[in-house]
């Protein structure tokens, strides 16, 4: 008899790591609120509306990570245009938030302002629907998850693999980041959305809606940790690792890679969306400079900071680089892009497993099997099949 | 005040066949005197009679009026207000005490038109070319009977063949709204000379009905003519379009080509993308910037010279800067070709920081030198920048280079062993590791040349290589890796394709088009256009 899927859920993560997971929603949904709600200003633990709007902007940044971990830390494709796949998630959602504008805009009038500003006179087709917030639900989830199937259909199915994969997907990104930089898309050009007031009627700046928003992000990371650990300890999870490993031979056996590939490639891309859904009222803007593919490669870099194929690697480096972005965008804004810059190349030179590798090391435990992404042996190879 | 046009032209003729028989005599007092008058219609026939008769004086009163410093005093006295005192209007004598009392004479726009229009009569007389070349289109553009009596004396004595066909266009012009059926008939013929698209616009007009179904051309002959002529033009304008597209499209290419033939050579070799590409690019730009500076300072009376020593200096910073780059952290990667992705991105923001902080965020300015700027004029107005043109001659150039490197030389033998087959060209005894060094070194030298081409036709700053990376593996990727013909191919078809697009959808379109169609066509060629033969493992 087959073990019930709620038990093989439940046996896929370890126990300390269902502790850790308890500890965090502690925190995440008691703790937090409390010294944010409760405790004076002033107050040493007292946790500020800022700390609040920094700490949940990582939160949907971690799961962004836990996305890109599936697919680049366990299926061996590495993506470069993921911010395309989170702003169209932010985007579908901020529609649903300039309906919920409604007359409150500059110019008083039920249209968002930029459409105003732009002489429309009424909502273009694809706007249709957008006050509705099941509808908005479902466009965060449909946008991004049809163009991951449709784009990654025709390269997995062609092969597109590597570098070559890679460097496609960050094009992807490019165009369609100028694509919603114009006018005429009507998603407000360079501005994009902001000004949000309320979701479902609520105040969006109160301190509970903030609070919320901080809870569900927590929620949504412990959610995608979950299911993410399931998949990579279920067969299919094993299959993508072979596939990473050598995706010949799987091929050979009898697998059909591309169906693989392109089920982790949507799954990952849609959760991607739900964290921009999340990420864009928190912090009051989505715009086409999410879409930069500096942006998108930014994530692999959290991911190899942490540790690939560990997918608690993704938060750690999320969290890692965020931090150290506020700090030095803050106090030595001239040396962040040498920090970013010097992170990627010494994450990759000195640390090929991240932060979790280097953990594990120095606790003297083997690392995870198999976390490069070619075996050795193949570098003599690699030369000539290019 | 109402205007009679009749009366305006009688006017002026007037005005003009009076003083084109006594060309170089001082104005007389009484033109002086009108052209100070109440009535605007006075005023524009005294200054069509001074620009008719063109003597210096005359010309040094319609610029003082159009300057406003031609001026009235209280006496009555005309006279020309300048920095440093006043002058008699007549005699040119300066004037003491100065006037206080003297008010600028007012211009309004039809004076102002009427000003322009007699500045051109007498410039189309002047000695110097160019003057004349301005002064020809001008008239054209505002081509009325009244200008027949200067246009056609003008016309008879002009040698220039330039400006002869701008003239008789002008003559042409008025023509076609001449009375009689066979000048209207010679004009049209003669406008289909033209590659005018206003030209177009007013043979169409002669082709249109009226309200009452009745052509406003009544001549069916002319209208035949018209038509003819409408035709031909269409066809010049259309070829034109065509060419100056095919022209910009050769020079996109071209720099798409020095951007990319040095990514196929280390892509080749090594088998990774080198995400810092485009910064190589960047770094042979300020190359070139630097020397220009030290040639102004040092060198100032060389300095047109400065892009040829600026070559090789761009060339061989780029490629230090790539084997530095090489021998620190690519090296390292072998074999973790999507970590090298990630590495040799975060050289690139290394390089664009350190381009901030050395030579500040903002473009730096590169001039071309005085040989490459302006253009060749070729059929049917197109102009070809100098600086467009030598860039193509200069991608031909390296291209011709890195073929002889390639094909004659040893180190380019080696090149293409490790690009076939890495470890057999190592059992053979290639010096693998040097090559790699090498090639990589010589992959961004070529990239700098493309910068310092760049340097000549776009800004340059510190993030100008970051939109170069993906076009130039677009590149690549369609021409396949390891094949000259195919970058060269794959570069002026992605050159033309992208500013064909352009001009009938716009550049994001087409942008989001030629990726489309790379994707599609992946699905067909996935090793490119030219692939390298033989059979290769995967994996």
């Amino acid at each position: 008899m087959r073990t019930p899927l709620s038990v093989r859920i439940f046996q896929s993560l370890p126990r300390t790591a269902w502790l850790a997971l308890a500890i965090f929603a502690a925190i995440a949904w008691i703790a937090i609120p409390a010294a944010h709600l409760l405790l004076p200003e002033g107050h040493a633990l007292h946790v500020s509306a800022y700390t609040v709007t920094l700490l949940g902007k990582i939160l949907c940044y971690a799961v962004v990570a836990v996305a890109m971990d599936l697919i680049w830390g366990y299926a061996g494709i590495l993506s470069l245009g993921h911010g395309v796949f989170f702003a169209l998630g932010g985007y579908a959602f901020g529609m649903y938030l300039m309906r919920q504008i409604g007359t409150d805009g500059s110019y008083g009038v039920d249209l968002p302002d930029f459409m105003v500003f732009l002489d429309w006179k009424e909502l273009p087709w694809f706007w249709i629907g957008s006050d509705s917030f099941l509808w908005a639900l479902f466009l965060v989830v449909a946008v991004p998850g049809l163009l991951a199937f449709v784009f990654g259909w025709f390269a997995f199915r062609s092969r597109i693999k590597g570098v070559y994969f890679s460097i496609i997907t960050q094009a992807l990104v490019y165009a369609t980041m100028l694509l919603f930089f114009r006018n005429e898309t009507g998603f407000g050009g360079n501005n994009g959305f902001t000004d949000f007031k309320r979701i479902l009627g609520y105040d969006i700046t109160s301190p509970q809606m903030r609070l919320v928003l901080f809870g569900l992000s927590a929620a949504l990371l412990i959610a995608v940790l979950v299911l993410g650990r399931y998949l990579v300890t279920s067969k299919f999870g094993r299959v993508l690792a072979a596939i990473r490993d050598a995706e010949s031979r799987v091929r050979f056996i009898g697998y059909q890679p591309t169906q693989y590939k392109l089920a982790i490639w949507t799954l990952s891309a849609v959760l991607c969306a739900l964290a921009g859904a999340l990420y864009v009222p928190q912090v009051g803007i989505i715009n086409p400079s999410e879409m930069s593919p500096a942006n998108s490669i930014e994530i692999a870099v959290w991911v190899a900071v942490g540790g690939r194929g560990t997918l608690i690697g993704g938060v750690i480096g999320a969290f890692i680089v965020n931090l150290a972005k506020s700090f030095f965008t803050v106090s030595f804004p001239d040396y962040w892009l040498f920090f970013l810059g010097f992170l990627f190349i010494g994450v990759t030179l000195f640390l090929p497993d991240g932060v979790v590798g280097l953990w594990r090391k120095l606790r003297g435990r083997r690392p995870a099997p198999a976390e490069s992404d070619a075996p050795a042996p193949s570098v003599a190879t690699k030369g000539a099949k290019a | 005040m109402p205007l009679s046009v009749p009366h305006l032209l009688r006017v002026f003729l007037l005005a003009v066949c009076c003083t084109l028989g006594s060309a170089h005599a001082a104005p007389s007092a009484e033109t002086l005197a009108r052209l100070a008058d109440d009535d605007s219609d006075t005023r524009i026939a005294a200054i069509a009679e001074l620009g008719a008769e063109g003597s210096a004086q005359s010309v040094a009163l319609l610029d003082a009026l159009a300057g406003e410093a031609l001026a009235l005093t209280g006496a009555g006295r005309l006279v020309i207000l300048t920095d440093t005192g006043a002058l008699d209007a007549a005699t040119g004598e300066a004037i003491e005490p100065y006037p206080d009392d003297a008010d600028p004479l007012m211009v309004n726009n039809r004076i102002r038109n009427a000003l322009h229009s007699a500045k051109a009569a007498t410039n189309i007389r002047a000695t110097d070319r160019a003057t004349r070349l301005a002064a020809a289109q001008l008239l054209r553009d505002s081509a009325s009977e009244l200008l027949m009596p200067i246009l056609e004396p003008a016309l008879a004595v002009e040698q220039d063949k330039e400006i002869r066909a701008i003239l008789a266009l002008a003559v042409a012009r008025v023509n076609l709204a001449s009375s009689e059926p066979a000048k209207r008939i010679l004009a049209a013929q003669r406008l289909g000379d033209s590659s005018d698209a206003s030209v177009k616009a007013m043979l169409a007009a002669l082709l249109d009905t009226n309200g009452n179904g009745q052509f406003v051309e009544p001549d069916a002959e002319v209208r035949a003519a018209a038509k003819a002529s409408m035709q031909a033009i269409e066809r010049r304008l259309a070829m034109a379009d065509l060419a100056s597209t095919a022209f910009t499209g050769l020079s996109l290419g071209s720099i798409l080509l020095l951007a990319a033939l040095g990514l196929a050579i280390t892509y080749g070799v090594m088998g990774v993308i080198n995400m810092a590409h485009g910064e190589l690019l960047m770094v042979g730009a300020y190359a070139t910037y630097v020397v220009q500076g030290l040639f102004r300072t040092y060198l100032p009376e060389h300095v047109d010279s400065y892009v040829l020593a600026a070559v090789p200096v761009a060339f061989l910073t780029a490629a230090a800067v790539g084997m530095l780059m090489e021998r620190t952290v690519i090296r390292w990667l072998y074999g973790r070709p999507l970590e090298t992705l990630l590495a040799t991105w975060g050289l690139s923001l290394v390089l664009i920081q350190t381009a901030r902080v050395i030579f500040g965020p903002q473009n730096v300015e590169v001039a071309n030198p005085a040989w490459m700027s302006g253009g060749v004029s070729t059929y049917a107005d197109i102009v070809l920048p100098w600086n467009r043109l030598v860039i193509i001659g200069f991608a031909i150039f390296v291209l011709l280079l890195v073929w002889l490197m390639m094909q004659k030389t040893r180190l380019g033998m080696f090149v293409r062993a490790v690009t076939q087959n890495r470890a057999m060209a190592g059992c053979v005894g290639v010096p693998t590791a040097r090559i790699d060094t090498l090639a990589f070194g010589i992959g961004a030298g070529i990239a700098g040349l493309g910068g310092c081409a760049l340097s000549q036709v776009a800004n340059v700053g510190p993030a100008m290589g970051q939109g170069y990376i993906v076009d130039s593996f677009m590149v690549v990727v369609l021409g396949g890796v390891g094949q000259l013909a195919g970058a060269v191919t794959a570069a002026m078809g992605l050159g033309l394709m992208t500013k064909i697009l352009e001009g009938w959808a716009g550049a994001v379109v087409a942008k989001i088009l030629v990726l489309v169609f790379i994707i599609i066509f992946i699905q067909k060629r996935p090793q490119g256009l030219f692939a390298l033969k033989g059979r290769f493992v995967e994996d």
